[in-house]
């Protein structure tokens, strides 16, 4: 009788709460707008011929004397790779024009690859005709492959702390929260109104910023969409408590906007929306590891890109998943109707 | 007494300020009962915490006996001086919202006649007049079929008409037995209103009684009025009580007849002279002096 009572308040603040989004044209509008304009422009930035550039990886130190004149060519960069295994990959996705391990006279080079071809011409032509070939197929990862989790997760990020974080301090502003304290409405079931509203419209967003994009762009995708969707549900899930907790005792919205752009902004660069997090400062990285959207990102792109499973991102997941009750929960206590 | 609610020694602070010291009321069941006071007074400090919206420092609510809780908030209707309504809904949308939030509720149909809301049912709360608002607000208030209602200067601010269009609603509510706190600092309105009044002024409640009962307890005399112009030579010998305002004196006098053989005596022109009874305004501004509030 009380939880059916309890429903029936959340099911009747949700519905207010959608009504009211939906049928502000501009902000709903500007929320699938953006996303799309963000990725069409980095589609169409990227989308020329990469730079004139070779890039070789070599398994262990470039030797230095004696070694064939293929390693004193210039205009090919030669990069360390420590790992191989993942040196190999690179070659697969085209991010590596060439792998080779001087020890063991071998190369690998993708088939597909016109650059590993060039390579592999001047590598024979250059004191390298005894190197044993050996070659690996994939399609190259292209930058917008790459940054397309990063894009549809920023956009969550900036969605639920607007949403739910800037949204409840207007209402407490203007009284629409004090007006609500006075009737049997309580603040858990206002709460999970509000995100339940929010995450709705954020997972749809994503859904057909993915779709509609994807139309024209063919992203890479090697793993599950369900569990893209896990990753997805979880990393909103945790950006809505992190709103939850910046709207639970603000009264002015200016303060809000700040407080939102001050979390967000640098959120949004130390979690590696647009760059690789591996040339950040050891000290930045481990920042970035406190971050919320840095798990959300890891773990969307090791589906999409790696074609990796639930499990073998299950360590991001776990931080999510903390950080999300940790939120909510935090949000849920410090959560006032009334201005301070 | 048949308290419906029982106020005690209730203190708040606020802003380093004792906004109410130590008032004490009781609410009774089917009355209507007026906080009067000069802005500032902390009338809606009081109204606040009686609403359950702010917790006193110290002292005691009691609703049926019981502190306020749910019960309380359940059979409560609250009208506050200013509310924003959840934007883009419309009228009807709003009372449903309000209506699912209460386990017992009127029939929409009942609430959209009863505070005449049929002709602006379908359009956006935000553009609504000040008396259609006030009305909607009304209507949000009597959502739940209330015990008792909490109306916070529900006239501020409103045309002529729309008040009194206001006032029609609240005595029809009135008549349906339901128990009615209003705070306002219309004099008129409170006279017409209420059953029983109290006046507060800096956090205290300074007179509280039926209308009659203060004017009786406060005022033994009448206002003599003159137009300042016919005083003639009496002028020079107007008695103390006499105040000019708007051209016109008034005298405050218990002896009419002395009076009025006085002014007579000292040459003033009567042609034009009215007796008028005291008001809950004489009695206001007695009580809270005359210079200006904030």
């Amino acid at each position: 009788m009380s939880i059916e009572l309890a429903l029936r308040r959340f099911r009747a603040v949700l519905s207010a709460r959608n009504k009211e989004f939906m049928r502000d044209r501009t902000a709903l509008g500007w929320s699938f707008l953006f996303p799309v304009l963000v990725v069409a422009g980095f589609a169409f930035a990227f989308s020329g011929e990469p730079p004139a550039e070779y890039k070789v990886g070599v398994i262990g130190a470039v030797p230095a004397t004696g070694a064939p004149a293929f390693y004193a060519t210039r205009h090919i960069d030669f990069i360390p790779a420590p790992a191989p295994a993942d040196a190999v990959t690179k070659v697969e996705r085209h991010q590596l024009d060439m792998l080779v391990d001087p020890a063991a006279r071998s190369y690998w080079i993708n088939d597909s690859s016109p650059k590993g071809y060039l390579l592999e011409r001047i590598l024979r032509g250059s004191g390298g005709g005894d190197y044993r070939k050996q070659t690996v197929s994939g399609r190259a990862v292209r930058y917008v492959d790459w940054v397309i989790p990063g894009i549809l997760a920023m956009n969550m990020m900036f969605g639920a702390l607007y949403g739910v974080g800037y949204v409840i301090v207007r209402y407490r502003k203007n009284g629409v929260l004090k007006r609500l304290k006075a009737t049997p409405l309580n603040a858990v079931e206002f709460l999970a109104a509000q995100l339940a509203s929010r995450l709705w419209l954020l997972l749809t967003v994503a859904t057909l910023v993915y779709a509609g994009t994807n139309l024209f762009i063919g992203f890479t995708m090697n793993g599950r969409y369900l569990d893209l969707a896990v990753v997805f549900l979880l990393g909103a899930t945790s950006l809505l408590g992190l709103g939850l907790v910046i709207a639970a005792r603000i009264s002015n919205e200016e303060v809000a906007d700040g407080l939102v752009s001050f979390i967000g902004w640098p959120m949004m660069f130390l979690s590696g929306v647009w760059f690789s997090l591996e040339g950040l400062h050891p000290w930045l990285q481990q920042l970035a590891l406190a971050l919320p959207l840095t798990h959300f990102i890891n773990a969307a792109r090791a589906i999409m890109i790696d074609g990796a499973g639930l499990a073998e991102v299950a360590p991001d997941l776990a931080v999510l998943g903390a950080m999300s009750i940790a939120f909510l929960a935090l949000g849920a206590w410090l959560f006032r109707w009334e201005q301070a | 007494m048949d308290a419906l609610i029982e106020v005690k020694n209730l203190v708040r602070h606020y802003r380093g300020v004792k906004a109410v010291d130590g008032v004490s009321f009781a609410l009774r069941r089917g009355s209507c009962f007026g906080l009067l006071g000069p802005n500032g007074a902390g009338k809606t400090t009081t109204v606040e915490m009686l609403e359950g919206i702010n917790r006193p420092d110290s002292g005691s609510i009691h609703y049926k006996g019981e502190p306020l809780g749910r019960r309380f908030r359940e059979e409560a209707g609250i009208m506050f001086q200013s509310t924003a309504l959840q934007e883009f809904i419309t009228v009807r949308e709003t009372l449903q919202l309000f209506a699912s939030l209460y386990p017992r509720t009127l029939p929409l149909e009942e609430l959209v006649a009863t505070c005449r809301l049929g002709e602006f049912l379908d359009r956006d709360a935000r553009r609504l007049s000040g008396g259609q608002r006030q009305r909607l607000l009304l209507a949000i208030a009597l959502v739940n079929d209330p015990e008792v209602i909490f109306l916070d200067e529900p006239t501020t601010g409103l045309d002529p008409q729309a008040r009194r269009n206001l006032w029609d609603l609240m005595e029809a509510i009135r008549a349906r037995g339901k128990t009615i706190l209003l705070t306002t600092h219309y004099m008129e309105e409170a006279y017409i209103l209420c059953d029983e009044i109290a006046i507060m002024d800096h956090g205290r409640i300074i007179a509280q009684g039926t209308p009659r009962q203060l004017l009786a307890t406060h005022f033994n005399d009448v206002i003599l009025q003159l137009p300042e112009t016919d005083l003639g030579p009496a002028g020079a010998v107007l008695p103390e009580a006499g105040q000019v305002r708007n051209g016109v004196v008034e005298i405050a006098t218990a002896d009419v007849s002395g009076t009025v053989r006085g002014l007579l005596e000292a040459g003033a022109a009567l042609e034009r002279l009215r007796i008028r009874d005291r008001t809950l305004e004489d009695l206001f501004l007695e009580l809270t002096g005359r210079e200006l509030r904030a």
